[in-house]
């Protein structure tokens, strides 16, 4: 593996997520092989590569959603895959997660969404319920939402709106899955904007698993690459765009063909045709 | 060896169907087992019971009043050939508490609200909304599936004695206001053959099963769906068909049991 420089060396701040030696495979098919990772506090670090190369795997395993056939997931000093299911919830309400499209609950107001955690898991009165909620949605900009529906919210407000939902008990640690899919130019900004500012604001520790190369170098303090399953590279912003490794400029760069090539492998081009020489 | 591909075909089916029987039998468990928290905030069953209840009246209602009605019409045509068009009211309210009431208000159940509930649980797994409330330490079975379960558990009867009352009432346009038969027979021989335990309650209990069932049935498939466009569709079919027949079928049971040596 390409080693890279870290300069946001685990060492300085503790490690709030460690993953070591962490195999997986579903069906005997390994999806992960052999991650290591280390998340200090109140860093914002992205795991990049293709889709289907195991970032989100890696999510789950963090979130206890899914067990290692190998290894290990420590989260603020707890295996996950050890947890009972207690502790597994105790858990989860120290953490956030935004999905891909936002994943919001189609049957409630925006309102509600913000508020659901917060009446789920506190007994906090619906006043203060509601000027929580009021402070999440003028944190993301959206305030003025609140009584609408999500089937009435552009993708980009909606993923703002499950940002929202996310900092709602101002967890600890933060999860994106692509939070920048499907965005236009102007949301993909704010939505980068507001995850880079609401891990600093609420001291948070963030993970953000994307494969928009730009808009996350533009935020993050550190990069890991993962390609089919293993890390290939990690790094800086800067790091990663001065990368000579071949995979990593290809994908920085958007190059059309390179380690991973432009055609699909197949049969032989002239036969595929019946042209017979 | 197509002997041997037929026989691994059939041993993989079984162990399929065994393996879904088992996984369906733990999730009505895992279903009973977190009612718990939906009694304590019963709203969240109520406004289900909004959705899957309230929503499905008008067409209990229609089709009760229409079933009745066509049951007056048959059931005079039928009684006029021995001179009995006074027990008119006992044909229309038995065979509607006993038997036709409980069944297809369950049928119209199933079709309506069986089928709705899985559509939205199965796009709520599609669009991972299950997977955010898992996420956020909420358990999906006690806050999604359990005020569903028993709204319907508790719809059901209600919504079968509306389909009977309404089927009543048809038979009572078609056979008195219509036809002209005595109005105090049609009520004083009803009144006189149904007997509240032994027909009504039977009633209430068939619908109960039913209502049990039929949400049963639709949660899981609901569950279990596959998180694409086709998955849900055809887990929405599913429901709609293992529903209808296990209607069909416990009713089967439950009238041999109820109504033996009558």
């Amino acid at each position: 593996m390409p080693a890279l420089q870290c300069v946001a060396d685990p060492q300085v701040t503790a490690p709030l997520v460690e993953i070591r030696d962490v195999n997986f495979a579903y069906d005997n098919r390994p999806i992960l092989k052999g991650i290591n990772m280390s998340i200090p506090k109140g860093k914002l670090v992205a795991i990049m590569g293709l889709s289907g190369c195991g970032k989100t795997t890696i999510l789950r395993h963090i979130g206890g959603v899914l067990k290692p056939t190998g290894g290990s997931v420590k989260v603020d000093g707890q295996v996950m895959h050890e947890l009972d299911h207690h502790g597994l919830y105790a858990m989860r309400r120290k953490m956030g997660m935004l999905f891909q499209f936002g994943a919001l609950f189609t049957d409630m107001t925006v309102f509600d969404n913000v508020a659901f955690q917060m009446r789920e898991h506190t007994d906090l009165p619906e006043e203060v319920i509601r000027d929580l909620v009021m402070m999440k949605l003028h944190a993301v900009g959206l305030r003025g939402t609140h009584n609408l529906m999500p089937a009435e919210l552009s993708g980009g407000m909606a993923r703002r709106v499950a940002l929202a939902r996310t900092i709602a008990l101002d967890p600890m640690l933060i999860m994106y899955d692509e939070p920048f899919a499907g965005l236009d130019p102007i949301s993909l900004t704010v939505v980068g904007e507001l995850i880079r500012k609401l891990n600093d604001a609420l001291g948070a520790t963030s993970i953000v698993v994307t494969h928009d190369v730009q808009e996350s170098l533009k935020i993050v303090d550190y990069v890991y690459f993962v390609a089919d399953g293993a890390i290939i590279a990690e790094g800086t912003a800067d790091d990663i765009r001065a990368s000579g490794e071949a995979f990593v400029k290809q994908f920085v760069h958007g190059e059309m063909d390179g380690p991973i090539p432009f055609h699909y492998p197949g049969g032989d081009y002239r036969q595929d045709l019946g042209v017979h020489v | 060896m197509p002997i041997t591909k037929t026989l691994r075909a059939i041993g993989s089916r079984s162990v399929n169907a065994v393996w879904r029987i088992g996984y369906a039998s733990r999730f009505f468990v895992m279903t009973l087992f977190y009612s718990g928290p939906s009694f304590k905030r019963f709203r969240l069953i109520v406004k289900e019971m909004f959705s899957s209840g309230v929503m499905s009246l008008i067409i209990i209602l229609v089709a009760g009043m229409f079933v009745g009605m066509v049951l007056g019409l048959q059931g005079f045509e039928t009684l006029k050939r021995y001179g009995s068009e006074s027990a008119l009211g006992s044909l229309v309210a038995l065979s509607l508490v006993r038997e036709l009431g409980p069944v297809l208000a369950a049928l119209l159940f199933a079709s309506r609200a069986g089928s709705a509930m899985t559509a939205e649980i199965g796009l709520m797994k599609a669009t991972e909304q299950i997977s955010a409330m898992e996420m956020m330490a909420v358990n999906p079975i006690a806050r999604v599936v359990a005020p569903r379960f028993w709204a319907g558990v508790i719809s059901m009867p209600l919504l079968a004695a509306l389909f009977s009352a309404m089927g009543v009432f048809g038979g009572y346009v078609v056979g008195v206001v219509l036809i002209g038969v005595d109005e105090g027979s049609f009520w004083s021989q009803m009144q006189a053959s149904v007997d509240f335990q032994h027909d009504v309650l039977n009633g209430v209990i068939k619908s109960f099963v039913f209502g049990l069932a039929v949400t049963a049935i639709a949660l899981f498939e609901g569950y279990d769906a596959p998180p694409t466009a086709e998955g849900v569709s055809g887990a929405t079919t599913r429901t709609v068909v293992q529903s209808s027949l296990a209607i069909l079928m416990l009713d089967f049971i439950l009238t041999a049991f109820m109504f033996r040596g009558d």
